[in-house]
């Protein structure tokens, strides 16, 4: 302490006459030279990031105009991927939509237990609970995706009917949920193995921001009589919203890039079944994992297409993300 | 500065991850054999590989002959050290594509070449040659079924097609009753399971299914399946794996899947007076129904699943190791004929029934023999 105080205090009278001759060029002093080389490897960091995203598109993009110059199916539309077949027809169509609905199935489920262990660690427990919970939970984050599916498929799918027979008698009239009784192999069950594997990162990601709540902002709201569930509502969840979002971004593409653990689950075919519980549909990459060894020249390139598209999907979702959290931003009270 | 941590925490922990996770895959795929120990292939016997050749012989595909080429390599290795045999089963696909390419000494298969294929080998093989198919390997594909309280189920083409197709949805249908009159047959929704991933097996029995009961069976057979509905699951364990935890349902894997997993398999009405089981020694049979349709050196079979013999299993699985007849890399030929010629060996063939294959039959694997000492 002594130290700093002591040390400080020169740099300080010296370092403003130094610094416009630094920035002239004119003098390198050691100082400066750290400085550059630090900036230029960060700037080189960011350049390096850039230019590997650029490969990965370009790579992609090569590749996959092999495979749709010869797709005599429309690649959009078609119900089907006999890529290897001459002609060759696939679309993704049910692979998008699988995509889709099983991860929007786990956010659904996952994002408001996230929130609630989350505010649970961050403003209800004890010390004592609050440190071992958050330890366990990132212990979930440690198990492989593999054994999620294993588990998944082995114990989960055959416990899962009671829970889809009793959907059916009371949802099943919307279609969504009608359920016939074969094994629970669907894009619901899917989302559930999902919902529990993004649960830890987006449960840590809102807790490091409900921790990051000034302590004022809450004071002040409990000087104005807030009860606990108040203070949070007034102050916690809007200072982490944006914080909240970005955690479920996070979750959302791990959901959407999942491969072992779907193709464990899931009972993969090319049709959309209007029902989540009943089998049937399939993922990008649970796709790709399947038809990679057999594939042939053409696809291979088909099954790249099809991973160019998830890339699309997760820019386009991480762009929108980045939007509303920009919008958030002044009514967060973030930069208060 | 937390997030950071964790962060470094995770990374390690992905780095622990992928290990367990690479142990628990090579588990899966490990466990498909039946109990077939390291050291069961006959060690006394290994006397009759006549070692020739040194060096790397490379080959790839087919993983659906995997064990059998294991088994071999094993014999082959104890009693030859100068050469290392590798095979790696990246699927019958890649495996013609790096044989093509002369990344490797042969290629093994579950289908015959096609022209294109047989055309496209003039690159690799020198001097005029072109690749031929060598049939090795044979494999019944079992029917398994998870059915409570039923026992000796019986079968034919007709209905495993409609069971397949989605179009027979309950086990207590009149087809179903009649092929097993003295069965209580309950009225559980049959689950059929398929294969997601493309494979060679389910060719094999759609080709069954087409040629067996076109009327029933509206598909052309390829690898990847073509009927909409019923359950997949992806590689012969996850079939075999769902149909063991699941009341009602039913789906086709490689013999070795139903031995190790303890799963019933269904016996087929063939037309034959007594329907037939799905064994090593039937399905032997069932190949020497087929024929052999390559020319010039060929050896490509033509299965008939449409047979009547009395113990035959029509629904088999031939896999063919495949090579240059002539013109074969010179540093890797000796090895190479010296191999294969172990492979085709009687005690090669052998081996094969020990672990859930069927040996080719004498007439076939007697051509198989002489066409493998003339590789050039």
């Amino acid at each position: 302490m002594d130290m700093t105080k002591t040390v400080a205090p020169p740099p300080q009278a010296e370092l403003p006459p130094e610094a416009p001759k630094g920035s002239s060029g004119t003098k390198g002093s050691a100082t400066h030279r750290g400085d550059r080389i630090f900036s230029g490897l960060t700037k080189g960091s960011g350049i390096t990031l850039l230019v590997i995203m650029a490969a990965i598109a370009a790579f992609l993009t090569w590749r996959s105009i092999n495979a749709l110059s010869v797709n005599e199916g429309n690649f959009f539309t078609t119900f089907d991927w006999n890529a290897n077949a001459d002609p060759p027809v696939f679309g993704i169509a049910v692979l998008a939509f699988g995509t889709v609905v099983s991860s929007v199935i786990a956010m659904a489920l996952a994002v408001p237990v996230a929130v609630g262990i989350a505010l649970f660690i961050s403003h209800y427990a004890p010390r004592k609970l609050a440190s071992p919970l958050a330890y366990v939970i990132d212990l979930l984050a440690a198990v492989p995706s593999i054994v999620y599916g294993l588990w998944g498929a082995l114990f989960l799918v055959p416990h899962l009917s009671g829970l889809y027979f009793w959907l059916d008698d009371y949802f099943g009239w919307t279609g969504v949920f009608a359920y016939d009784g074969g094994a629970a192999r669907s894009l619901f069950t899917v989302g559930i193995v999902l919902a529990i594997m993004i649960l830890p990162i987006v449960t840590n990601v809102s807790r490091e921001v409900f921790l990051q709540v000034p302590r004022m902002h809450e004071e002040a709201a409990l000087a104005l009589g807030a009860t606990r569930w108040e203070v949070i509502r007034m102050s916690v969840l809007p200072f982490g919203r944006s914080g909240v979002i970005s955690a479920s971004m996070l979750g959302l593409g791990r959901a959407l890039g999942e491969t072992m653990a779907v193709a464990t689950v899931l009972s993969p075919s090319f049709l959309i079944n209007p029902s989540l519980l009943n089998p049937g549909g399939g993922t990008f990459a649970q796709n790709i994992a399947a038809g990679f060894n057999e594939a042939g020249d053409i696809g291979r390139d088909a099954l790249i297409a099809s991973g160019l598209v998830l890339f699309v999907i997760t820019l386009v979702v991480n762009g929108g993300a980045r939007m509303i959290i920009a919008r958030r931003k002044e009514y967060s009270g973030a930069n208060a | 500065m937390k997030l950071q941590r964790t962060n470094r925490l995770r990374a390690l922990t992905v780095g622990a991850l992928a290990v367990t996770s690479a142990l628990v895959l090579t588990a899966c795929g490990s466990d498909d054999n039946t109990s077939q120990g390291g050291d069961s292939p006959s060690k006394a016997d290994a006397g009759d590989v006549a070692c020739k050749g040194e060096g790397n012989l490379l080959a790839s595909g087919s993983s659906a002959q995997k064990n059998a080429v294991d088994a071999w390599v094993q014999a082959y290795q104890e009693a030859c050290t100068s050469t290392k045999v590798n095979y790696n089963p990246t699927g019958s696909g890649a495996g013609i594509q790096e044989f093509l390419q002369g990344k490797t000494a042969f290629a093994g298969s579950d289908s015959a070449l096609k022209p294109d294929e047989v055309e496209a080998s003039a690159k690799v093989c020198k001097d005029g040659g072109k690749a031929i198919n060598l049939p090795m390997v044979g494999g019944p594909v079992a029917l398994g079924y998870n059915l409570a309280g039923v026992e000796d189920l019986v079968l034919d083409a007709e209905t495993l097609a409609k069971i397949f197709d989605s179009k027979i949805s309950q086990w207590d249908d009149e087809a179903i009753q009649e092929l097993n009159p003295d069965a209580d047959l309950p009225s559980t929704k049959i689950q059929a399971f398929h294969r997601s991933d493309e494979s060679g097996t389910t060719d094999n029995f759609t080709t069954y299914l087409k040629d067996a009961a076109p009327d029933a069976w509206p598909y052309e057979p390829a690898k990847a399946w073509a009927a909409k509905g019923g359950q997949s699951a992806n590689g012969s364990a996850g079939v075999a794996t769902n149909v063991k935890q699941t009341n009602g349902a039913i789906g086709y894997f490689e013999l070795s899947y139903a031995t190790g997993n303890e799963i019933p398999t269904v016996q087929l009405d063939t037309g034959a007076g007594e329907p037939v089981e799905a064994t090593v020694e039937n399905s032997s049979n069932g190949i020497a129904a087929g024929k052999i349709v390559g020319t010039d050196g060929d050896l490509a079979m033509e299965l008939d699943y449409t047979t009547k013999e009395a113990g035959a299993y029509p629904i088999i699985l031939v896999t063919y190791e495949i090579a240059c007849d002539s013109g074969n890399d010179p540093e890797t030929l000796e090895a190479m004929k010296s191999f294969l010629t172990y492979a085709a060996s009687e005690d090669g063939q052998n081996q094969l029934a020990e672990i859930g294959y069927a040996p080719i039959p004498d007439e076939v694997i007697t051509k198989v023999r002489e066409k493998v000492s003339t590789l050039s």
